[in-house]
This record gives structure tokens, sequence and C-alpha cells, in this order.
């Protein structure tokens, strides 16, 4: 059966295409128009196309825990997610303000310390940070920028607010994946953008090799650029491999490379040591030099740290720069935009109760139903306790982490998070969904247009997470005036 | 090219062709086994010395049976060159490359280790051996060919081409040294009844049966068969023609001046051996064995000069 808006009701959630049953929203409205001029077998045909398309892509991510399967392809929902320009331009704009406070931010840590001796935050906030380096103290990397590559996590309350959920600073994933969603859903619907202005996405990675290039320290040659991985096994290997691919550059591992005497970065090649210029490293802080960080580490580089501080090779992101996008220092970059840059944030945070205040600590106790808790110091939704989800026990045994280390814990509402119409099975269903667009800061800054929409594709459920069941969709900013 | 890459791709070739080779020797003894009048008892432990590992046998079985030697040479986990160990290597090294190798040999690869690991009980067992060898020799022969034929003939493609045919010379060495071994020390006797059947499926072994008849056109014969598989320029598993692969290989590498030096010197000390007098003077095994350490050097030299920089030589290095 054709799909039939008038049948398709949202509520109680905002629906980032159709606003109430039958009526679409404005930029969405060619494409809600569009699908239902297609009947049941052309919705499954174009259904099929996309997932033979995945498979002769080979877009795959990766799961830990499968032993000899570990590719798995990459759960994609054919109807994409539309957001007019006029209001992505807004949110664009508050996502650059955002990275670049963060970016003054984090260089303040690690040499002025001003924001601490001016008590826009307290100190503690620092000590107890899981990513914040030490080692890095003193480091003044090109342009001040410590954070070359974010991933914003971004989500819709009911009245269509958009939120910043969380920063991601350090090896933020996915955008290979909002990359492959585009050239897939081209190949499904190309009628549409014959007929709609949609932005495109895929200057990225020529961006991406600008900004790394930007920050190479021998800027007068042909920079050698490396995307450094942990290897095959990771999940997000396939994301490693595509953007060196697009880039052009090397894609090592930490045995390819090899700190020289002179403290400058080489790797292993057939025609000998070649030095590296700039190195996109996909490796987390602690594995990424055995001298410095992890001992026992075998991914990374010994001396990589050295050539770093030197000025001998880029890093990107640097490392360190995690200290900014834990779940503590995340209540505070509000007050962090307005201390460096003296502007009100452009897009708000979600409001967070820190466990460590005593009269946050007795709300979030009290309200265990109704907060989603969240460890500061992790990703992937991992160690969540999403209240109105969770049974009595869970709850009980969260009361009593949050009790025992009340730092490492903070809870926010859960928002009614929107949602958009989702191809499932034979129906389509309204299904909650989230944001990362993701933004490069260099010698200048660019935002992705649209970013990665992550879809939880279990009904009513907010964890939109690939690693732990959620799909993806490609997201179009139109141009209504175009 | 990363040497971690290029040392892949090679070993990716070595292993693949070291698991053809043996699937054909299994079978071309398989073969002569079944025209042997009951009378007389092959030697399967043989095999397992041609492949060089006949210390590790004896280590894990008691008896050197038909069973337990195609055991070992196929299936067992302890033998680094069996040929399921062989294709499981072969896999993680195409699994580890699959940026640089078409697709779709990483699909034949999969599919071949997956076939070899689910029917392996059927090569050990005596009636379903031949078509698994078959099947076994046929797709790497597929995976070989589709290389070839979809992949740049880059650098990379010399590391394969480098492995495929180092791995070959090997074999063929150990080929004509297992007939030096078993079929000539008969000095004075009455020539084996069977040394006939024998030096054919030698040849068989190294798929040169049908190319040594259109070739050489005599009675088989001891001589002529060690001098087709030493020496002949054509024929694509004699050790000449295999040195000479491995050697055009070379020279399109970088940096490749030691490695090519020993390919040269390996291929003239094959190619210019008196056969005759060799086993005239029961020296053609020591040749052989001379002969398979020269190879063993071009190895250790590709992995001095591509596969293991140290880092010292940043010392050497313009920043």
């Amino acid at each position: 059966m054709a799909i039939d808006w008038k049948r398709y009701d949202p509520a109680p959630f905002y629906d980032e295409l159709i606003e109430k049953p039958g009526k679409p929203r404005g930029p969405g409205k060619a494409l809600a128009e569009y699908l239902a001029s297609l009947d049941e077998g052309e919705i499954h045909s174009r259904k099929q196309s996309a997932d033979n398309a995945i498979l002769e892509m080979g877009i795959s991510f990766t799961v830990y825990t499968e032993g000899e399967n570990i590719d798995r392809a990459w759960p994609f929902d054919i109807i994409p997610r539309v957001i007019a320009r006029k209001e992505w331009d807004q949110v664009s704009a508050g996502l650059e303000q955002r990275l670049n406070a963060l970016n003054l931010f984090i260089d303040d840590i690690y040499n002025e310390q001003r924001i601490f001796q001016d008590k826009v935050i307290p100190r503690y906030v620092l000590n107890q940070s899981k990513n914040f380096r030490e080692q890095c103290i003193g480091i003044k990397p090109p342009q001040g920028v410590w954070a070359h590559i974010c991933g914003t996590d971004l989500v819709r309350d009911g009245s269509g607010q958009f939120y910043v959920l969380e920063d991601n600073l350090r090896v933020p994933s996915g955008v290979s994946y909002m990359l492959e969603n585009r050239q897939v859903t081209k190949r499904v619907f190309p009628e549409m953008f014959e007929s709609s202005s949609i932005l495109p996405v895929d200057e990225y990675p020529t961006q991406l090799f600008d900004m790394l290039a930007s920050i190479s320290p021998r800027p007068q040659d042909y920079p050698e650029i490396a995307v450094l991985t942990p290897g095959i096994y990771n999940s997000a290997y396939f994301e490693h491999s595509f953007l060196a691919q697009r880039m052009g550059a090397e894609l090592v591992e930490g045995a390819d490379l090899v700190v020289g005497d002179d403290d400058c970065v080489y790797m292993r090649t057939i025609d000998g040591l070649e030095r590296v210029d700039v190195i996109y490293r996909r490796i987390d802080d602690e594995f990424l030099d055995p001298e410095v960080f992890n001992p026992d580490s075998m991914l990374g580089v010994p001396g990589l740290m050295r050539a770093w501080r030197q000025g001998n090779v880029g890093l990107a992101n640097a490392p360190g720069a995690g200290v900014a996008d834990d779940k503590v220092m995340y209540a505070y970059v509000p007050d962090i935009i307005r201390y460096y840059l003296d502007q009100e944030p452009i897009i708000p945070n979600v409001p967070t109760y820190l466990c460590v205040n005593e009269k946050d600590r007795a709300y979030v106790l009290d309200h265990l139903d109704e907060l989603v808790v969240k460890p500061a110091n992790e990703s992937g939704g991992y160690g969540m306790l999403v209240g109105p989800h969770a049974t009595k026990k869970q709850r009980a045994e969260f009361a009593q982490l949050i009790k025992k280390d009340p730092r490492n814990y903070i809870a926010q509402p859960t928002l009614d998070l929107s949602v958009a119409p989702t191809l499932c099975g034979d129906e389509i269903e309204p299904r909650h969904l989230d944001l990362r667009p993701f933004i490069l800061q260099g010698v200048r800054t660019d935002v992705t247009a649209g970013g990665l929409t992550r879809v939880a594709m279990r009904k009513g459920s907010l964890v939109v997470n690939s690693s732990q069941g959620g799909g993806s969709k490609d997201t179009w900013i139109v141009d209504e005036e175009n | 090219m990363l040497s971690r890459v290029a040392e892949r791709v090679y070993w990716m070739a070595r292993y693949v062709e070291r698991a053809e080779n043996t699937a054909r020797m299994v079978t071309a003894f398989n073969l002569l086994s079944l025209d042997m009048p009951k009378s007389v008892q092959v030697s399967w432990k043989g095999l397992v010395e041609v492949t060089g590992n006949e210390g590790l046998f004896d280590n894990h079985y008691q008896r050197d049976d038909e069973r337990n030697c195609v055991k070992f040479l196929l299936a067992d986990a302890d033998n680094p060159s069996s040929v399921l160990n062989s294709l499981q290597a072969a896999r993680e090294n195409v699994r580890t490359t699959r940026d640089l190798v078409p697709s779709e040999a990483w699909e034949v690869m999969n599919e071949l280790y997956l076939f070899a690991r689910d029917h392996i009980d059927q090569g050990i067992g005596k009636r379903g051996r031949f078509e698994f060898l078959s099947e076994v020799v046929q797709r790497c022969q597929t995976l070989t060919g589709l290389l070839a034929g979809t992949m740049s003939h880059d650098a990379a493609y010399d590391f394969i081409r480098l492995g495929r045919n180092l791995e070959r010379a090997d074999m063929s060495t150990r080929h004509v040294d297992v007939g030096a071994l078993k079929l000539l020390k008969k000095d004075g006797e009455d020539p084996d009844p069977y040394e006939g059947l024998l030096w054919t499926s030698i040849l068989r072994s190294g798929s040169g049966f049908q190319m040594y008849r259109q070739h050489v056109k005599r009675r088989i014969n001891g001589v002529d068969v060690v001098r087709f598989l030493l020496q002949d320029t054509a024929f694509p598993r004699s050790v000449t023609h295999t040195l000479t692969q491995v050697q055009d290989a070379l020279e399109k590498l970088p940096r490749n001046e030691l490695p090519l030096r020993l390919v040269i010197q390996a291929r003239r000390h094959a190619s210019s051996a008196h056969v005759e007098e060799l086993i005239a003077e029961d020296g053609l095994h020591a040749f052989m064995d001379v002969l398979q350490r020269d190879i063993g050097d071009i190895h250790g030299a590709n992995v001095e000069t591509w596969f293991r920089i140290a880092p010292v030589q940043t010392q050497t290095q313009a920043a």
C-alpha cells in the first residue's frame, strides 16, 4: 500500500517531515509528496536498490565481539531527513561558535589557565577529568587549535528546538557514513536531486585534506599526510580506510611509523623511510605513544609526542583535546562561550545536573525515573541509565554508583527526541533520531551541510548508536528559496 | 608503498602458492599409490619430507601411514605449511590489505578458506580426496588469475609475483630432491621397475607431466625429468623459469640491488648445472640443498630490503 500521510501520526513528538497527519513541513513537502506518489512495490524496489548499493559499495561497520564475521552491512533507512537551509545556517553558525570557544578553552587549559583563575569553572572539574593530559602542558599547536575535527551530537526536543547533546573532540567517527548515505540516496531517489535544491556534502574529504595540510610543519612542500588506524579490528576501520582513500593519504598502523633521532616521524615504505608531516590519528590518546602514555600500547608510535612537541609533525586531533568533551565540562560550555567570545551561545545545551553539586545530586537521586544518567567519560552509549526505561533494580544500582563517585555522573532530563518517518518492514513509522554534524577547524572553519542522522530503529528506543542497533538516514539541507 | 602492506601481499602469494603446490603434490602421489601393485609399498612419509617438516611430523605422530601423512599435509594445526594453515594465513593477509587488492579477490580467498575448512575431512579420507584437492587447486588458480587480470600491475603486484615465484622455485627444488633421495641411490642395482611411474608422479606433482611429454618427447627418465624441472626455460614451474620471473619482478622494485644480485646468481647456478654428472656422481641432493639455500637467501634479502627497515636508518636519510 502506498504511503498515506493522513494515516501517519507522530504525536506526541516533533516530527522532522510531517507536522501533523496529512501536513508535511515546508522544506519536506516535495519529498513527502514524492513518497506518497510511489506505490508499495516501488518503495520496496527502492529499498532493495539501497540494500544492493550498500553491499556493492562495501559500506560496512565492524562489531567487536563477533569473531569471524566482523563486518556488517551498514543499516540504512531510505527516507531522508529534511532540514531547511535557513534553519541550518543558524545551527551551523552555532557549531562554529562552539568549536571556536572550545579550542580557546583547551589552549587556555594547557597554557595560562585563565578560566580557573577567573573562577568561571571550578578547578576540580579539571582535576577529575580523565582526558586531561598533563604531558600536553605548555604546548602551542599551530593556530592554537587542538580539536581540528569535531563531531557534535544534536537533538531536537518536542518543540523542534535543537540542543547540543555532546561534543566529540577525540576521534569522532561517522563522517564516511554521511558521505556514503548521500551516494546511496542519489541512486535511490535521483529524481529528487533534480527537482529540489539539496546542498551537497561531498567536499568534506577535500576540506579535511586542506585542514590537515594547513597544520603541516613544512607548509612549502607537498605534505605527506597519514591516517593512523588501530587496524582492521577497530569498529571504525571502514571509515579510516575510506577517508585515507578519498584524501589520497596513506593509511598507516603504529608499526608503520618510526620516530628518528632527529625527532621527525617516518613511515616504513619499500622506498625506505619517508617523512610524515601530518597524522590524522584515529587512536585514542592513551595508546598514541608508549613512551609517554600507556607503555603497553602496541598500537602507537614510540616518540610521537616528542616529535609533536618539537613541532615536527602535525597531530589531529591534538592529544589532550578530549579534556573539553567530558560530560561535566559540557555543563560549562555556555559559560565557556561567554567567557572567551563574549557572545551568547547560539545553540543551547541540554539542562545538565552535575551530581558532584549537592543540590543537583539530591534532585537526581529523587528523580532517577525521569532522568538520563551518564558517566562523565564514556562514549558510544555505554554505561548509561535511561531512567524511564530502567527497572527499579537498575535505578537502585545507579543510585549507589552516583553516591560512590558523584563527580563521575551527570544527569539530564529525558528529552522528547524528535522523530522522522522510517521504513519499518512494510509500514512507515515514526522513529527517534539525532544528528551529528562535523566541524573542521584549521586556518578556517567548515561545517558539513547536515551531518550523519542516526535513527533508533526499534520502536520507542532512544539509543541511536550503530554498535547498539541504530540505523541512519541521509540528511538533506534544502534551500527553499532556490 | 608501505613495507607492511608489501610484506602482507608477498606472504599472501607465497601461502596461496604453497597451498596449491601441496594440494597438487598430494593429488599426484595419491594417483601413484593407486597405480602401484599391492606388493610395493609407497612411502607417504616421503611427501612429508618434501615439505621439510618431517621433524614436526615425528613429534606428533607415531605411525607414518597414509592417513597421518595426508592429515599432516592438509589439515594439521601444528604444521605451519598445511594446506589449511596456509590458506588461513593467506586469507588473513588478504583481509588486512583489502584496500589494495580487488574486492573480488577477497571474496574468492574467503570462500576458498571456508571451503577448505568445511570440507577438510573429505580431503583426509580416501573417497573424496581427489575432488577436494582439485577444488582447492582450481580456486587457488582462480585467485591467481583474478589478481593477474584485475589488479594494477604496480609495486604491490610485483611483490605478489615475487612471492609466488619464489615459493614455486622452492617447491620445484624439493620435487627434484625427492627424486634424488628416493630413486637415484641405486648404483649398480637393477633399475627399479617402477622408476618411470615415480618420475611421472614427480612431474605430476608440479603439474609438468603433459608439458614434459610435449617438449622432451622421450621416455620418462631421471636425467630428463630433472633437467626439465630444473632448467626448462618455458615451463612455468621449472626452477630456472620461476627464478627468471623472480628476477623480472625484482627489476621493477626500488632499491633492489641485493636481492637482484642473489637471484641472478641462483638462476645461473640452476641453469648451468650438469645434471647427468650430478646424478652420476651422486651429487644431486647436495646440489639441490645449495639451491634451496640460495632461495632462502633471496627471501632473506627481500625481508631485509623492504619489510624490516631498521629505525637506525634515519641517520642516513635526508629529512
